[in-house]
């Protein structure tokens, strides 16, 4: 149950990047999640729903952009999105890959009420 | 209606402490294992082995982390070793921020090895860098052998692959090679050795890589 942790994270980068006057009009936070990271969304906003409560981020959306583990082949340069955690190319079967994406855990933006 | 950039690291907090503690490890020259698994897969027994095996050619300091209670660290203390446990009251895996404060209760100067033992979890403590060079994965036989396809993450962020318990392999119906073969598909860069704290199968040879690794630091 790291999401807990993961909220606390996320509240302290919204009260690092906001003026006083910015926090009470906080809309929607927006924030990339890798597949890789093992984060479980419902428990991420759960987390930031209870921790957020009767605080100025209080009512705040927390939205999800879920990001596909991407892998790029070092051998036939291809690149691939993988169903599952089989690290190696599905089209030559190379074991030398590179993960381009599926690691983010990022804090993207920040929407404000006018 | 404004919209802020902000394109920050959720975890860059716990990353950059990480990364001081990193820089302080290796300024004094100590190599640094972040022990990781499920509860009961035989963490503590490793230390132990570990400690029994090397204690007399290399000066180790042990950082225990465990949920509730202290009883880990007093196995390790009933060795003579320093050690620093660190309870997390409910947190499901280490901080690099809980190590640094446990740095500051050991005698770095007096080490060459510095093992912390995770809390027991295959999930957590994946994401969390603790300022380690190594990352090693324990995993007991009688867990299955599928636990690498289940948590992957754990799997590719680690660089050593511990098969524990090899003693209880005639009781049990998992395989250690497809254990190893689905480890392998998750990350095929892990060094994999097999052992026993029961019989001592296996442990003079991942201790023997340890110092090793000690040595070239």
């Amino acid at each position: 149950m790291h999401e807990l942790s993961i909220a606390k994270n996320i509240i302290d980068i919204l009260n690092e990047n906001l003026t006083t006057d910015q926090k009470c009009k906080v809309k929607t936070v927006r924030i990339k999640v890798g597949k890789l990271t093992n984060i479980m969304v419902d428990s991420l906003l759960f987390g930031f729903e209870a921790l957020t409560r009767e605080t100025d981020f209080e009512g705040v959306t927390l939205e999800v952009e879920q990001l596909p583990l991407r892998i790029k082949c070092e051998n036939c340069g291809k690149e691939t999105d993988l169903d599952d955690f089989a690290f190696s190319c599905p089209v030559c079967q190379g074991s030398a890959i590179q993960i381009i994406s599926g690691q983010e855990l990022i804090v993207k933006e920040i929407e404000l009420n006018d | 209606m404004a919209v802020l950039t902000i394109e920050r690291k959720v975890l860059e907090k716990n990353d950059a402490v990480a990364q001081t503690n990193r820089q302080l490890l290796k300024s004094l020259g100590i190599f640094t294992l972040n022990l990781v698994s499920s509860p009961g897969s035989g963490k503590t027994s490793l230390v132990e082995k570990t400690i029994e095996y090397i204690r007399d050619r290399i000066k180790m300091a042990v950082i225990e982390g465990d949920v509730q209670t202290d009883l880990d660290a007093r196995r390790v203390d009933a060795l003579g070793v320093p050690v620093v446990q660190i309870v997390t009251h409910g947190a499901c895996h280490l901080e690099a921020a809980l190590v640094r404060d446990s740095l500051k209760q050991l005698d770095l100067s007096a080490i060459e090895l510095l093992i912390i033992e995770n809390v027991g979890n295959l999930v957590c403590p994946a994401g969390y860098d603790l300022g380690e060079d190594v990352k090693a994965v324990l995993v007991s036989i009688t867990e299955g052998d599928d636990k690498p396809l289940k948590y992957p993450a754990m799997f590719r962020n680690a660089s050593v692959l511990l098969i524990n318990k090899i003693d209880l392999l005639p009781y049990v119906p998992a395989s250690p090679e497809t254990l190893e073969k689905n480890a392998l598909t998750i990350n095929p860069h892990l060094k994999v050795f097999y052992t026993s704290c029961m019989s001592g199968e296996g442990v003079s040879e991942w201790c023997r890589w340890l110092e090793n690794k000690i040595k070239k630091k």
